[in-house]
């Protein structure tokens, strides 16, 4: 009945078939028939799918002039039955790949922009981690300036541009909050860099913000939120809609500052897929916000207008928001009013994206606790504060998975812009390359080109998700 | 202390037949060696408890003895039963021994009433309204059988624990295995469970219970069992166990809990 | 009455309008709502001057015109001299049947891909998880667009089938029956030689609706079965065998009724330069519905595994405790409280899917979009009122499948304190 242990047991080590290797086999492989089964089975897809596709990726060829130089190079190094990639069509193609049509004399534009795009996410993405902004920017800033070296454009602007990243680098070494700036003025910066033209547009543009900012910053104290916000978004509008042209238009006159302007149908390839996805992304956020409080507001109208609005957008397909941008807006707007297909279509695809993350979001804030809410209310915060300071970032936070998914659904659904006419890479682009004589019959390679950078951006934006999920993992459990 | 006059635990008989009897048991988690050498027999009708400091592989113990968790060397025999691969003891042993776990583990999508007569009528094949029955008694015996057609989230913590044991019960189990039945339960639910488990053992029921819960110990234990380092350190009758421990390690363990 | 009468009377100011929360948020509805109205009546407005200078006007009656234009799959009687109406209910058909069949062959596929990515067996489970990724993070087109591309261009050409000298080009698959060529997937059609007569007035053809009423009753035949074993079960404690009696009741009467019917496999057939008999399915089908099954099986496997992670192991591990089986642990303790995390958002899926049909105008396929969208539209220039027709169809199956995902939830919600 008694025991008393007088030399405590040191721990052995399991005996052999419990350890190591043989372990490890006996319980992850082979733990039974039919997991036995299924590995074997797994193990002949593997090989089957190696045996298919490993020699033809071999046997990959990158320097021909066409398909057929290519199966004659392949025939002759491989034997005359051996199959093999021809990527010389992606090295052909490249830059219709990335840029469409856009003209090659000014590649250093969207190059550039691209670079600045990093630089401009960085005080967002990293905000409270200055190493990992650093080596994005750096990185970032080495690989545009290794593209602006392959673009071939004239030294002084390579000199030029290299010397704006340099400095970007350096200011996220130094302070990466003072990227945010660059962060405010990228929009305008982009339109510029991208479609050329006057500089005074997206300037005079901008200072349209700047007098909502201003007009918010006046007002607010003293008639709230929401009075300030509307005074501002009007005088602003007055600005934009009566005044920036000629404003604009004079100031060109007296100092004529302007790069040479690229028209829409120009744009094409990744860059189009770029331009799309991240203003929708970054202007179907804030929609999506606002849809959401609108969506659990008190106020039967706002609330019913937000579910109307939300409903609609989920329950149709998006290729059809795409055909109401290339066939029916212009039904919808005054008959003079003309605009750009690439704007119709950022503008559909972000409400149609901010529809989804409103329920996204909406979601979060049903999985807040009501004392949230209710400790919010007590603190003596208004509707606005306590939703900026404490509901939001709550709520987004429990959000953060759903709505970078409804990003990454987004960013693929950039591929659908091709049923309105625009040359994105996937369909648009591949359409062009594989209608080419020289090229004619070639399909795996540009398929595998295209779905690889899209598989790599996607990818990156989840394990991105998963870094924030894990870095705000602080509460509710 | 008011509980021991209750129980007075030599009048329990206890009989000569094994329950659970554990020779030369070990086990490992990946290479880490949880629990060594252990030996135990505990006769029918014995209650035992396990105490130990957190990680000193007494929830371990018990989860093997129901084979939640296989052990790699040594040999478990429960209720004449050996315990390995073979599906077929594995059943038997399951079906004779009833655990109660620290989070409860109640099924939240069936009723209190179905939870208590899923395994009844699925396992031992007995008729809906039989089960039903046994299940009514039990329940009153845990003194809630007017909460039966309620789901668990409706109940408190204490409740849903003797709901759980209840749901034990009503496989008539030879043994019974307790998992800190009371660690997931505020002060004020604890003493509802435990005289739950205290009824259990005047009515002779065997069981193995891991807990911290020392008054109970001194009040029903036949023995207290001490573990650490994934072994068994001490064990003793609970009144020498308490009033002479032998080992420094008891000793430090309990002025640590008995200490405050 | 003292107090009644120091009470100071209400007053109202103008003020109170913003700063009162009385009437603060009937300030915002009013002010909103004219907004809204005003906005409405700039977009009618619009419409109205641009319909005018166009020389338009709204009018739904081509709908009730000749079509004149072909379908190639039509799952009910049509021609093209058929009216517009009539080819948008064709398209809608087709619509149907791709979401149909993707729904439920996703559901399969992933359920089982779910399930094994949460395999103790390690390469399995990397497997299936590279699947996921790789389905998930490229676009669904690119699917779409890769398998028409390699079926129609790699696929031999109906005439490589012919034997010449002994041997052919190329062989069909499955023991002969389907032959996959460069303009389709010929496979066997079904057909009986001693069809029931249908009345003029039945949509669709008698023998088609007595083996669907055959197979609803077998179902409903079934499920009494079950309940009777359930009965005893209650009364006895022992469950009836009844798995042979399902099988029975669930295949002999339909195979009965066939075999009176004179069912039989119309095989396609090499004559000259063309397959004849069986059926031709269209590359664009074969592809959507391939690419939708596949990519949506890649997110159902996600949900099915999330659900199932869900149910925590305390649920599985106090069944077995109790002594049940891992089977029957599946099925009555993990898998009705998993269900109740997945099906939600598989609605969700198939919602998406049945949107995602839309997709098929990347290889022609001739759905709603397709016709109403896509053809009639053009043909009649009649964009307003056939988008606006279109995305209302879209929107009533979007409704009809949210009002039965809601309904689900209701109907499941665990009761809680």
């Amino acid at each position: 009945m008694q025991f008393v242990r007088t030399q405590m047991l040191a721990p052995l080590s399991p005996p052999i078939t419990e350890r190591g290797a043989v372990k490890w086999l006996r319980e992850n492989l082979f733990s039974g028939g039919l997991n036995s089964a299924l590995t074997l089975l797994a193990a002949a897809t593997l090989y089957y799918l190696a045996t298919l596709s490993l020699p033809w990726l071999l046997h990959g060829v990158w320097k021909a002039n066409s398909l057929s130089e290519c199966r004659t190079i392949i025939a002759a190094n491989f034997g005359p039955d051996a199959g093999g990639a021809c990527w010389a069509v992606i090295r052909a193609r490249w830059y219709q790949f990335i840029y469409g049509f856009y003209p090659p004399e000014i590649y250093w534009r969207p190059i550039l922009n691209f670079g600045l795009l990093f630089v401009a996410m960085t005080p967002i993405l990293f905000s409270d981690n200055p190493a990992s902004a650093a080596k994005l920017v750096g990185v970032v800033a080495v690989l545009t300036v290794i593209m602006l070296a392959l673009a071939q454009g004239p030294v002084w602007l390579f000199v030029l541009c290299g010397a704006i990243m340099a400095g970007c680098f350096l200011l996220a070494t130094i302070a990466p909050a003072r990227l945010l700036p660059v962060t405010a003025v990228y929009p305008f910066a982009t339109v510029w860099l991208l479609w050329g033209g006057s500089v005074w547009g997206p300037l005079m543009a901008m200072l349209g913000f700047v007098i909502l900012a201003a007009v918010y910053r006046l007002l607010s104290p003293r008639f709230g939120v929401v009075v300030a916000t509307a005074t501002g978004f009007v005088i602003a509008c007055i600005w934009w809609v009566a005044l920036q042209g000629y404003v604009s238009g004079a100031l060109q006159s007296i100092i004529p500052l302007a790069v040479q302007p690229v028209e829409s149908d120009k744009f094409g390839g990744f860059l189009l897929a770029f331009l799309i996805g991240v203003s929708s992304i970054s202007i179907s956020l804030p929609i999506g916000i606002l849809l959401a409080l609108g969506r659990q507001s008190d106020m039967l109208l706002i609330k019913s207008l937000s579910v109307g609005f939300i409903e609609f957008v989920r329950g149709v397909p998006l290729i059809t928001m795409l055909f109401v941008a290339s066939l029916l807006l212009q039904y919808f707007l005054p008959p003079q009013v003309q605009f750009d297909l690439i704007l119709r279509v950022v503008i559909l695809v972000t409400l149609f994206s901010a529809a989804y993350n409103a329920e996204v979001i909406r979601g979060g804030l049903a999985s807040l606790p009501k004392g949230q809410f209710e400790a919010a209310d007590g603190l003596g915060l208004d509707y606005w504060q306590s939703q900026r300071l404490i509901i939001m970032p709550q709520a987004l936070k429990v959000s953060i998975p759903g709505i970078v998914s409804t990003f990454i659904g987004l960013f693929k659904d950039t591929t659908l812009v091709t049923f309105v006419g625009l040359a994105e890479p996937l369909r648009g682009v591949t359409t062009i390359v594989r209608a080419d004589i020289n090229w004619k019959g070639i399909y795996w390679e540009p398929y595998l080109f295209v779905g690889a950078i899209f598989f790599v951006t996607c990818f990156g934006m989840s394990l991105y998700s998963l870094y924030l999920e894990r870095k705000l993992k602080t509460d509710h459990r | 202390m008011a509980i021991q006059a209750m129980l007075n635990t030599s009048e329990m008989a206890v009989s000569d037949e094994m329950a659970v009897q554990i020779t030369g048991m070990n086990k490992w988690y990946g290479t880490f060696h949880v629990l060594r050498d252990i030996n135990m027999t505990v006769q029918k009708g014995e209650r035992i408890v396990i105490c130990g400091p957190s990680g000193s592989g007494k929830s371990t113990l018990i989860r093997c003895i129901n084979r939640l968790e296989e052990h790699q060397q040594g040999q478990i025999i429960v209720d004449g039963t050996e315990l390995t691969s073979d599906l077929k003891n594995i059943d038997k042993v399951r079906s004779e021994v009833g655990m109660v776990f620290q989070h409860f583990n109640l099924f939240p999508h069936l009723t209190i009433l179905e939870n208590l007569t899923l395994a009844p009528i699925w396992v031992r094949k007995t008729p809906k309204k039989e089960a039903e029955e046994t299940a009514m008694y039990f329940l009153g015996k845990v003194k809630i059988p007017e909460q039966a057609h309620k789901y668990p989230g409706q109940l408190s913590g204490g409740q849903q624990q003797r709901v759980a044991i209840a749901r034990s019960l009503c496989m008539k189990p030879r043994i019974m295995l307790f998992d800190e039945p009371t660690s997931a339960l505020d002060p004020e639910m604890i003493k509802e469970v435990l005289d739950t488990m205290i009824d259990l053992a005047k009515e002779g029921m065997t069981m193995l219970c891991v807990t911290h819960e020392m008054g109970f110990a001194q009040a029903v234990a036949n023995r207290v069992i001490f573990m650490d380092q994934g072994q068994i350190v001490e064990q003793n009758e609970p009144k020498e166990f308490f009033n002479n421990p032998k080992s420094e390690r008891t000793k430090l363990f309990l002025s640590q809990i008995l200490g405050h | 009455m003292a107090i009644a009468s120091d009470m100071p009377k209400p007053v109202f100011r103008l003020g109170m309008l913003i700063y009162d929360t009385r009437y603060r948020t009937i300030t915002i509805q009013v002010i909103v709502l004219l907004l809204t109205l005003i906005f409405a009546g700039w977009l009618v407005d619009n419409v109205r001057s641009n319909l005018a200078l166009k020389g338009k006007d709204i009018d739904f009656s081509f709908l009730f015109r000749r079509a004149g234009y072909d379908i190639g799959q039509t799952l009910i009687p049509y021609n093209n001299d058929m009216t517009h109406a009539r080819a948008a209910v064709v398209g809608l058909l087709n619509t149907l049947v791709v979401a149909v069949i993707g729904c439920i062959l996703s559901t399969i596929l992933g359920v089982v891909l779910g399930v094994l990515r949460l395999s103790k067996n390690w390469i399995v489970a990397r497997l299936v998880m590279v699947y996921v990724e790789l389905f998930r993070n490229i676009p669904l087109l690119l699917w779409i667009i890769l398998v028409y591309v390699v079926l129609s261009e790699t696929r031999p050409q109906p005439k490589d089938f012919k034997i010449v000298d002994g041997a052919a080009a190329a062989q069909m698959n499955l023991w002969n029956s389907i032959a996959i060529t460069n303009r389709g997937t010929n496979i066997p059609a079904p057909l009986l030689d001693r069809p029931l007569p249908s009345p003029d007035w039945l949509p669709i053809s008698a023998s088609a609706l007595a083996v669907i009423v055959l197979i609803i009753g077998s179902v409903l035949v079934n499920r009494l079965i079950l309940r009777r074993a359930k009965v005893v079960q209650e009364a006895t404690g022992l469950r009836p065998t009844t798995w042979w009696q399902s099988l029975a009741v669930l295949f002999v009467p339909t195979a009965g009724l066939l075999m009176v019917m004179g069912f039989h496999l119309d095989y396609p057939v090499l004559t000259g330069f063309n397959f004849k008999g069986g059926l031709n399915v269209a590359h664009a089908f074969t592809a959507l519905t391939l690419a939708l099954t596949l990519y949506y099986a890649s997110v159902t496997a996600e949900i099915v595994r999330s659900g199932i992670q869900a149910v925590s192991r305390g649920q599985s591990e106090a069944s077995y405790a109790l002594g049940l089986r891992p089977g029957r642990t599946m099925n009555l303790v993990v898998l009705p409280q998993a269900l109740r995390v997945i099906i939600p958002p598989m609605i969700s899926q198939w919602l998406s899917l049945t949107k995602d049909t839309s997709l098929g105008i990347a290889v022609s396929y001739l759905d709603l979009r397709g016709t109403l969208g896509g053809i009639t539209l053009n043909q009649t220039g009649r964009e307003l009122e056939c988008m606006l027709l279109m995305m209302l169809i879209y929107l009533i199956i979007s409704l009809i499948i949210s009002a039965v995902a809601n309904a689900y939830n209701a109907s499941v919600k665990l009761k809680e304190r």
